[in-house]
């Protein structure tokens, strides 16, 4: 990866249709570097999520046409939520397969053309229609049927377990769990408060995300990503063309990807896909993936891993930018990608090793700085247009691996010291598609 | 000639006007002014249930039916019922689920998609049969949040009119 911009995500951009978007995005990353014309471009990859949001079919190919990129190749990228992680790892494949020397992937998303809840409609229209549909449409319902089951079994069984009386046990377990999201809450706004990109930067406190308003018992306004307007580029080089235009390039050095039954209710229970540092005694009586974790992210994890040779991934990543559509799929995320242990996501949180040092959180983060994730502020403070949001995440770990994040940010507090190697996850619907890649500096 | 739409510094009001009027101008921070206009559009799809047909009118009847893989060996049990079987991609034949359960995890919306908003309040959950290894998602009714726990006893109930929809099944607390 030799480039990449990313537009403001805000709630609307009604002066901006998406061409407008991702030529702004594009024009942002070939002003980095002036070397790259538009005519060493062999080809692109152009991502968006869902032909309902702007009522425009085979809107990549007007992308492609408003970019001035005709006659080249171009393949549009569609995979739920995922969709930006697909596309990246497609770009990455047209350069490794030996198609492309450089190619542009882009995606985009206008979210703002329709009211939210009708926003909502068509996202869960990414979901059966037969039999999850009907009984709600509503994603956050989902979720909170996953973080539900992943508190009974991690906070009820465990930290619980010692209570005798049934339901005061649950009652307990999703209080705890309630209160560990909101510290995930915390941290994504308050790291945003640094990113000039986020849509929403806040200073939030954890009785703050806990009142606000209750979406899917037990998930709260604040624990969930919002609908966005955006774009991000990313462009992709075989390693002697990257070395030509940029002293300064980033190398792709492992992707990932897995999936999962579209519906919840389909969702085996069956043996953990064990990570190298792990062994099947710590997970002898976990039924997985259940409805509790993301077999997907796992799976993903595991093939990125394996190809960078990470054998370690807590001490052999530097950072983490994560898909937290919601807070409880953070920590959940944690578990899959091998941060922490299944079952060890909440103490994870509480010890504060997802933390970055340096930013006041309102509360103590003893171990601030162990294993960042999401120091740009994440899906829940960035914001979420859908086929953007993939891209973003790799711009913004580019940035920190190029250490650029001052220039970029106008802002030095959420670049990590030297940082060498990082992770980005993209997640569809439930889990039902995941990637993940690897980046890593490619210079001294 | 036509006069130009009233002109709108909030995103809010434009969508008020179009409302009204049908068209707008939205004009953002920097003075750049956009035309907003109403774009309806609307669909009536003839959606065939296919393969899953026989649930839907089972339903009807007030029976649950799930499937199981036939093939020697696998026999897995799918509470919602799957055509192939995703373990071992053989056929799968209906069965007859046991209209008992247990909530395996539950939620309640206080919002939904648009279609749904006027439902609010409603619960979901998802509920294990004996003997299944799959799961099904359902509404829970008859109880509030404050009912709710994972491992809860829940019965089946059908709606006396069907619409053909998952809606024709809901559950209710075991009495």
């Amino acid at each position: 990866m030799v480039t990449g911009g990313v537009t403001k995500f805000a709630k609307a951009h009604p002066a901006m249709d998406f061409r407008l978007m991702v030529k702004r995005a594009y024009d942002y990353a070939l002003k980095e570097v002036p070397n790259l014309t538009a005519d060493r471009i062999d080809g692109t990859r152009i991502a968006y999520f869902s032909d309902h949001f702007a009522r425009q079919l085979k809107a990549a190919s007007m992308v492609q046409d408003y970019l001035g990129m005709n006659p080249k190749g171009s393949v549009r990228i569609e995979w739920g939520g995922a969709t930006g992680g697909e596309c990246f790892q497609a770009g990455y494949e047209a350069v490794a397969s030996g198609r492309m020397d450089v190619c542009l992937t882009a995606g985009f998303e206008t979210m703002s053309r329709v009211p939210t809840w009708k926003g909502n409609e068509f996202i869960a229209l990414a979901s059966d229609t037969n039999f999850d549909f009907p009984l709600g449409g509503f994603y956050t319902g989902y979720y909170a049927l996953m973080v539900m089951r992943h508190i009974y079994e991690y906070l009820r069984l465990n930290r619980f377990a010692h209570v005798k009386d049934e339901r005061e046990a649950q009652r307990l377990a999703i209080a705890e769990g309630s209160r560990i999201m909101s510290l995930v809450s915390v941290k994504n706004h308050r790291n945003a408060l640094y990113n000039p990109y986020a849509q929403y930067p806040k200073k939030l406190t954890v009785q703050d995300v806990l009142d606000s308003e209750m979406i899917s018992y037990p998930i709260t306004r604040e624990q969930i990503c919002t609908m966005s307007d955006g774009a991000a580029v990313a462009v992709l080089c075989s390693e002697s063309v990257a070395r030509e235009l940029t002293d300064r390039p980033i190398q792709v050095t492992g992707v990932g990807c897995g999936t999962d039954t579209m519906r919840l209710a389909d969702r085996p229970f069956g043996k953990v896909p064990l990570l190298p540092h792990e062994s099947a005694t710590d997970y002898s009586h976990l039924p997985y993936p259940g409805v509790h974790s993301f077999r997907a992210g796992r799976t993903a994890g595991i093939e990125a891993y394996r190809m960078a040779g990470i054998t370690d991934p807590v001490h052999e990543l530097d950072f983490v930018e994560l898909h937290d559509a919601y807070a409880s799929s953070e920590i959940q995320t944690y578990e899959d990608l091998g941060l922490c242990r299944y079952g060890e996501g909440y103490a994870f949180v509480e010890r504060g090793d997802p933390f970055l040092k340096g930013i006041d959180y309102g509360f103590p983060v003893p171990r601030a700085g162990a294993m960042p994730v999401n120091p740009s502020g994440g899906l829940i403070a960035c914001g979420h247009p859908v086929g953007a949001t993939g891209l973003m995440q790799a711009v913004f770990a580019f940035w920190q691996l190029q250490g650029t994040i001052p220039k970029h940010f106008g802002d030095r507090t959420l670049q990590l010291p030297h940082p060498k190697r990082g992770a980005i996850h993209s997640h569809a619907g439930t889990g039902s598609s995941v990637t993940v890649s690897i980046l890593e500096r490619g210079f001294r | 000639m036509k006069a130009r739409p009233p002109t709108f510094q909030k995103f809010r009001e434009v969508q008020a006007e179009l409302d009204r009027s049908g068209s707008a101008l939205f004009r953002d921070a920097e003075g750049i002014e956009s035309l907003i206009v109403r774009y309806p559009y609307s669909v009536t799809y003839i959606h065939s249930y296919a393969e899953d047909s026989p649930f839907f009118l089972g339903l009807a009847e007030g029976r649950l039916r799930g499937s199981h893989c036939t093939t020697k060996g696998c026999g897995f049990v799918y509470a919602t019922p799957r055509g192939h079987c995703m373990i071992c991609g053989g056929p799968t034949e209906w069965i007859d689920l046991p209209k008992d359960g247990r909530v395996h995890s539950w939620t309640t919306c206080h919002f939904g998609s648009e279609a749904f908003l006027k439902e609010t309040p409603y619960n979901l959950a998802l509920i294990e049969f004996e003997g299944a290894g799959s799961l099904l998602l359902v509404r829970l009714k008859d109880a509030v949040e404050s009912d709710l726990y994972v491992g809860m006893p829940v019965q089946a109930r059908f709606e006396p009119n069907p619409k053909y929809s998952i809606t024709d099944v809901w559950f209710v607390p075991s009495k």
